[in-house]
């Protein structure tokens, strides 16, 4: 078991694991760092994808976009195994465990006895940390959990081998070679440039264009049900906004986290002015959240245009943002 | 969001839990703060969790009345729906459909309705009882 092993609480499983994955192997990075030099922040409206009839929201870049883009900018050696069998996953976690290996696991939340019932749903894309074994049970460092907990043999596997979208077939990873230092200023471009890029796309369903193609949708809401389907409507994008994960805002507040560490690490002043941009924006974005869960409860009239409004409101403000971080990005003289 | 504005609203969906969200301290810097909860988060998850259990009852009522199988029952409980327990189980979900009614319920094979059940995380006599 690694001795050593410290668990931290963070906002985002997938940016919180490897934040603390690389602590442990002698490269000490925030979440923050993790998440924002894998670019990982985005915005999507995927009306095609259909959860309990609801589209899939995102204010993020899909699943294991975190770990692959610090695989890449970091130059990390990683391994990653799926398996066809569940005893042969269990099998092959307890080896890498007895080898005293921490071990990055990809579940499902919704066979995770340890959530609060509330939350789970059927998410098969969540992280964890395993980092040791006790008889029948399996001692976790859950990012999103405050403290440590642990988790029966047989619960874990059901995790690790749900079927459906996203589906884990028992991924699980680890760093195989110590990490060494990077450049940070020349990944910290890449990353910048990377996002603006991914949110200033031509593309209708992605970046700024996504949230207006959604406010769209949302001002065409049909209210014959009496408003209904319009409340989930809504409910589902703040939930995807808020509770899952986001440290607030969408991710919003954790990017500018990012780019104020950046700033503080390189020297360069000018991410600092757009960190603070960013925390208004993500202000912004609470209070979109704020406007739609009380239509939702019924203390305001439900008003999908307003919204709509609001999101078109977003939509501008982000776009001018991506663009002065364009702007920064390109004025960095290395 | 100022750190001392961060909301700390006691939601029930967290069941004790705090979360971690970020949040701009007195001098200037993000940092990460523990929450327990904002009203707005609380509002949208057990609006999503109500809609399937309300979902969930009348299918029990259904279930009861003759009008579907137990099936749709615990498929809702278990928080899927026929798109989801297609994908889960492997089956077409025009089978599932059927399925989800009586008359093929009572024709499922006993391997079928193991596979069920155990996508439903659930015994296989469970499967045939509505609770």
């Amino acid at each position: 078991m690694p001795d050593s092993f410290v668990h931290a609480h963070a906002a985002h499983c997938e940016s919180g694991v490897m934040s603390s994955l690389l602590h442990h192997h002698g490269l000490p990075i925030s979440e923050a760092m993790a998440f924002g030099l894998a670019s990982a922040l985005s915005f999507a409206y995927l009306p095609f994808i259909r959860i309990n009839g609801l589209p899939l929201v995102s204010y993020r870049m899909p699943p294991r976009a975190v770990i692959k883009g610090l695989e890449r900018s970091l130059g990390l050696d990683m391994r990653f195994e799926t398996f066809r069998s569940p005893p042969a996953g269990m099998d092959r976690l307890d080896a890498l465990l007895d080898a005293g290996r921490l071990v990055g696991l990809q579940t499902s939340v919704f066979w995770l006895p340890y959530f609060p019932p509330d939350l789970r749903f059927h998410f098969n894309a969540h992280n964890l940390l395993v980092y040791g074994r006790e008889g029948d049970e399996y001692l976790i460092s859950d990012p999103v959990a405050e403290t440590t907990v642990r988790c029966a043999r047989e619960d874990l596997r059901r995790a690790r081998f749900a079927k459906g979208m996203l589906a884990p077939k028992g991924l699980l990873y680890y760093v195989a070679a110590s990490p060494v230092a990077p450049d940070w200023v020349r990944i910290g471009r890449r990353a910048l440039a990377r996002t603006a890029r991914i949110m200033l796309a031509p593309l209708p369903l992605i970046g700024v264009r996504g949230m207006k193609l959604l406010a769209w949708q949302i001002e065409r809401l049909p209210l014959a049900d009496g408003g209904e389907h319009a409340r989930l409507y809504i409910g589902n994008i703040v939930r995807m906004q808020e509770e899952i994960g986001t440290g607030g805002g969408g991710f919003r507040f954790l990017y500018a986290s990012f780019l104020q560490e950046l700033a503080a690490k390189t020297g360069h002043a000018a991410l600092d002015g757009l960190a603070s941009r960013l925390v208004e924006i993500g202000d912004r974005w609470r209070e979109f959240a704020l406007a739609a869960a009380r239509m939702i409860r019924g203390r305001d009239a439900l008003s999908p245009p307003a919204l709509a409004e609001r999101l078109r409101a977003l939509a501008a403000e982000e776009g001018v943002f991506f663009q002065s971080q364009h702007r920064v990005q390109r004025a960095w003289a290395p | 969001m100022r750190e001392r504005d961060v909301p700390q609203e006691g939601n029930a969906t967290l069941a004790g839990h705090r979360k971690a969200v970020y949040a701009v301290s007195d001098d200037g810097k993000l940092r990460l703060v523990s929450s327990r909860g904002w009203e707005v988060e609380e509002i949208v998850t057990r609006q999503a969790v109500e809609d399937l259990e309300r979902r969930a009852m009348q299918a029990r009522a259904r279930a009861r009345a003759g009008e579907s199988s137990p099936l749709e029952y615990h498929m809702y409980r278990a928080r899927m729906d026929v798109e989801l327990l297609s994908q889960v189980t492997g089956l077409w979900r025009w089978r599932v459909r059927r399925h989800l009614k009586p008359a093929g319920f009572a024709r499922l094979p006993p391997a079928l309705k193991l596979r069920y059940a155990e996508a439903l995380g659930i015994s296989s006599e469970a499967l045939d009882r509505v609770d």
